[in-house]
């Protein structure tokens, strides 16, 4: 087949035919897009790639062949900076051959660069084998046949016409720039949509559509003599939402906060080090539970998969660890899942066919689950009981090999409703915190140093003046386990990250985290101002 | 069009003949693509970037090879232009509809973006120092022979009897092109890898770490890293306890190289006109000329030495600038815009960074230190202080206390809060550079002072 019947069949255009489409869907709460359909000229690809793979002595394979568009708009102060629009369409298979992986990849969507591709892969696959053997087995899976899915959004951004977008930034600019010393201003959009159909050899074949976004403002103040300067950053955090999420995460009343932050972050006095009591709001916690807790019970790290790169982690070996390590006192909660709508990991089916899961990885503060690919399933089944993949397999392109990534993992809240205010108003004397700033964590994530984007005193149950250059360091077995109160579920809100890196070569994949407030007792706290 | 048909209309050979040149497009390929995209731009002026190449990697852990895999692709990404509005397009589609499309797209956009007060003119024709970066070696890497350095490794490992081996090596070779509707057009192949490996030991109390990365394969000595690895995990095991504090370093090339990489990423002109730097004067301006690390350290970019392509991404030539000349702030990064608002020279980004030496060995450093620690490199390091250029991060992979110039034994890991402006103003020692990476040359450093503020027990 030719690539440009390939194209015109899936209806894969991209982008620039879209900008002149009329918005639909315009107001919240409306319909969401409907699953797309599961591609006919897509599958035969795929299956012509499987069956080169196996032909040529694969005992199992999977491919996907994948459009993935991101647009970036930048802009500074009252000018546009950047404007892209990226395309990029290609084919991958992934062969097992006597228990080893190959991986090839083409942006040749043919049948003839199907089949070698699909040869090349098993081929690696062999090669690898023939060297040093790596016992590969694969958990049973379902077999789903033909399925699709999309993700949660309302309005498709590239539904909505740049001009617009960038109004509306230069808008948020213009009125972050009025408040007194704020020089500096600049925000950002990107888009991401992915349409892409996976084939397994197992039967399944799975169309999906992913939209997510990621909107980012950076405000910067300075003193008047030029010897000082504060910024206010990460004011919001990426969702897979569509367009609908830019209009909700950043407005007037928000940018006028943001702006007044940075401000007064320029005069707030310097944090007292020492241990202090610590309220963390969501906009802050959900990046210490995804470097602290996200990372370290990921399986391949935990067996030595990723010591080359990311590190291997402190919660190993499984079998002394799970159902034994305590994590954090008996209220904490923490589940793993790929189904919550808006989740940066959702997903229907993941790159191997396993169906989206949800699981308890933390239950009473007791460690009782790792993140699982179909080949981890077998290393700890014995001390879980779980026979199934946890349904984490993902790559970041078509070009890219799957391999072990995040799902969403939310720390629950409590069963009573207790607000932020509830938390200031029970402590004496503390810090509470909101956004993420500076993070740092070893390469078994047990020491770690992280920071806020604007913090402030708490006495006598208020909340009192501003603080800054405040940053925590903890273990993550002692901070967990001085968790010490945590809001109830209106608290809960999700956050989370675009681009967490893992991996070699790095891939990048999107993920986010639930939580309430809470609170942590006598923390270590570090002044990082200047010095020296 | 199949894309291959493309190309065989636009150039006289196929497309990647690994035996016969460079993998990536030729520029003939290359330049007749260029031409056919700005041909069917319909903007005023037009700009087309094109990357293309190939990629094979091979990853190993837990002494078994783990994933292997291969790719190749070619991008283009078109900019149009009307006046001062301007937008781009990407794509990886190159038949006559896609080309079509992505050329639309750029120009759509641009119409609607708003005007750009800082956009610069196109570039016409320029002429480029010409810098030499690419290798058969490491474009001939394939998936055999990368399977076969893995178990050289592997095997080592495993002679050692309770060690195991994780590693990556990773290639590249293609080629960049940049052509504009001024006339400009420049193309570069280039070669790249990165090789590591990161040996432990089964008790999970020992690791070492060794790597280089390099443009020629021919230049990685990597037998020798393997050695240095498995002795680093053998001498490393059952680290014993050392209370943070400040303490003279030893801080290998690796490590020096992530430091000097903080420094340069902070010499940004317009962000130090603008108040928002460590390089803004109080009362304003900048600190150019002022003393900011010790006397013997000079900093430069040098893109033909270090085989780097000699053009920015506008088509600006890159020469070799220097940014601290014996200890001294020299120069400060400017774009075309900055550059020409405030009169001065512009310059690249500081990339393809090359430091200063001295003449000793990484064991000279050593034999020079009364009491101190051996670092072998860094990790996980995070911006506290943009004021100071403060960062955090960890120690891993090998940490070593010296005594009386020699290696005691292992010490625990450190988490560490400084700046490459405090270290690099208390330097003792330097050994001779060292190539750690396709586009860094630096060498291990001896100073006397640097921050550990947290023990971290991670191995």
């Amino acid at each position: 087949m030719e690539r440009r019947d390939f194209v015109k069949s899936t209806a894969l255009a991209a982008g620039g035919v879209a900008i002149a489409r009329p918005i639909v869907g315009r107001s919240l709460g409306s319909k969401l897009a409907p699953p797309p359909e599961v591609d006919a000229s897509a599958k035969e690809l795929l299956l012509e790639a499987l069956d080169a793979a196996t032909s040529a002595g694969a005992e199992y394979a999977d491919a996907k062949v994948g459009l993935y568009r991101n647009q970036r708009i930048g802009t500074r102060e009252q000018q546009i900076t950047r404007v892209n629009e990226s395309s990029s369409l290609g084919l991958g298979v992934r062969a097992l051959v006597n228990g080893s992986w190959g991986f090839a990849a083409t942006p040749e969507l043919t049948r003839e660069a199907a089949t070698r591709a699909g040869r090349e892969a098993a081929a690696i696959g062999k090669a690898n084998s023939a060297v040093e053997r790596s016992g590969v087995r694969l958990a049973p899976v379902e077999s789903y046949g033909d399925v699709s899915w999309t993700s949660d959004y309302e309005i498709d951004p590239w539904d909505v016409p740049i001009g617009e977008k960038v109004d509306r930034m230069l808008e948020m600019n213009r009125i972050a720039m009025e408040a007194d010393h704020v020089r500096f201003v600049s925000s950002s959009h990107h888009f991401v949509k992915v349409e892409k159909t996976i084939a397994t050899t197992d039967g399944t074949v799975a169309t999906q559509t992913l939209i997510r976004n990621n909107p980012g403002m950076s405000i910067t103040a300075i003193s008047d003599d030029n010897s000082d300067f504060q910024t206010r950053n990460w004011v919001t955090y990426p969702a897979a939402r569509g367009y609908e999420y830019v209009l909700q995460e950043i407005t007037p009343e928000k940018v006028e906060q943001w702006a007044a932050e940075a401000v007064q972050k320029l005069s707030a006095d310097g944090v007292e080090p020492g241990k202090h009591n610590l309220i963390l709001h969501p906009t802050h916690l959900w990046l210490t539970i995804h470097e602290s807790i996200g990372h370290p019970t990921e399986l391949d790290r935990a067996k030595g998969y990723e010591a080359n790169y990311a590190g291997t982690s402190f919660l190993a070996p499984p079998s002394k660890v799970l159902n034994q390590f305590r994590y954090g006192p008996d209220f904490m909660q923490l589940e793993a899942e790929r189904t919550a709508p808006g989740g940066l990991a959702s997903v229907g089916w993941d790159a191997e066919g396993v169906k989206a899961d949800r699981w308890m990885m933390i239950k009473d503060g007791i460690f009782v689950d790792y993140q699982t690919t179909r080949e981890q399933v077998d290393w700890i089944s014995e001390y879980t009981g779980v026979k199934h993949s946890h349904g984490c397999a993902h790559s970041d392109s078509w070009s890219s090999i799957p391999f072990q990534r995040m799902p969403n993992m939310n720390l629950l809240p409590g069963e009573e409703d207790l607000s932020v205010d509830d938390l200031i108003a029970a402590t004496d004397d503390g810090i509470y915190m909101e956004g993420r700033s500076s993070y740092s964590i070893d390469q078994q994530r047990y020491n770690f140093q992280f920071s806020g984007q604007a913090a402030w005193e708490v006495k006598g149950g208020k909340k009192t003046r501003m603080l800054r250059d405040v940053a925590y360091q903890a273990t993550t077995e002692d901070f967990w386990n001085s968790m010490d109160m945590i809001g109830g579920p209106s608290t809960y809100v999700t956050y989370g990250s675009f681009y967490d890196g893992k991996g070699q070569p790095g891939q990048s994949n999107p993920v986010s985290h639930g939580c309430p407030v809470a609170r942590f007792h006598q923390v270590n706290v570090l002044n990082t101002g200047r010095s020296g | 069009m199949k894309r291959r048909e493309l190309f065989q209309t636009l150039a006289p050979h196929g497309l990647h003949s690994p035996k016969l040149g460079p993998k990536g497009l030729s520029r003939e390929e290359a330049q007749a693509l260029a031409s056919r995209i700005m041909e069917l731009s319909a903007a005023n002026e037009t700009q087309v970037n094109i990357s293309s190449g190939w990629r094979g990697n091979t990853r190993f852990a837990v002494n078994r090879i783990t994933t292997a895999g291969t790719s190749d692709n070619v991008s283009a990404t078109v900019t149009a232009r009307f006046g001062q509005r301007s937008a781009s397009a990407t794509t990886n589609r190159f038949d006559e509809a896609s080309l079509a499309e992505v050329v639309k797209s750029a120009a759509d956009l641009a119409r609607l973006a708003p005007e750009n007060p800082e956009l610069m003119p196109l570039l016409d024709a320029q002429n480029y120092i010409p810098s030499q970066g690419y290798y058969d070696s490491t474009a001939d890497l394939d998936a055999a022979v990368r399977g076969e350095v893995g178990a050289s490794a592997i095997r080592l490992a495993k002679e050692a009897g309770d060690l195991k081996a994780a590693g990556f090596l990773d290639c590249r070779a293609g080629a960049s092109a940049l052509a504009n509707s001024a006339g400009l057009f420049a193309y570069q192949p280039a070669t790249s890898l990165d090789y590591s490996l990161t040996v432990r030991t089964d008790d999970g109390t020992g690791s070492g770490w060794a790597g280089r990365g390099a443009r020629d394969w021919g230049t990685v000595p990597y037998d020798a890293l393997h050695r240095i690895a498995v002795d680093k995990a053998q001498l490393s095991r059952s680290p014993r306890s050392l209370e943070p504090g400040t303490y003279t370093v030893v801080l290998e090339p690796q490590a020096v190289a992530d430091l000097i990489g903080l420094l340069a990423g902070s010499l940004d002109a317009r962000r130090a006109d603008e108040g928002r730097s460590a390089f803004s004067a109080t009362g304003g301006g900048t600190r150019v000329g002022e003393q900011i690390v010790d006397s013997r350290i000079t900093l430069r970019s040098d893109p033909q030495g270090l085989g780097s392509t000699p053009w920015a991404g506008d088509g600006m030539p890159l020469e070799p600038v220097t940014w601290v000349e014996d200890g001294v702030l020299r120069n400060l990064y400017y774009n075309r815009f900055w550059a020409d608002k405030q009169g001065a020279k512009p310059t690249g980004t500081p990339g393809s960074l090359r430091m200063s030496g001295e003449d000793n060995s990484l064991e000279d450093l050593i034999r020079g230190t009364r009491r101190g620690v051996l670092v072998t490199r860094l990790w996980y390091i995070r911006n506290i202080d943009p004021r100071t250029i403060l960062y955090t991060g960890l120690t891993r992979d090998g940490n070593f206390l010296i005594e009386d110039g020699r290696v005691v034994h292992p010490v625990n890991n450190f988490r560490w809060n400084d700046s490459p402006l405090f270290a690099l103003s208390k330097l003792e020692a330097m050994s001779r550079p060292v190539r750690v990476r396709a586009n860094r040359e630096v060498p291990a450093v001896r100073v006397g002072e640097f921050t550990f503020s947290s023990v971290s027990e991670a191995v």
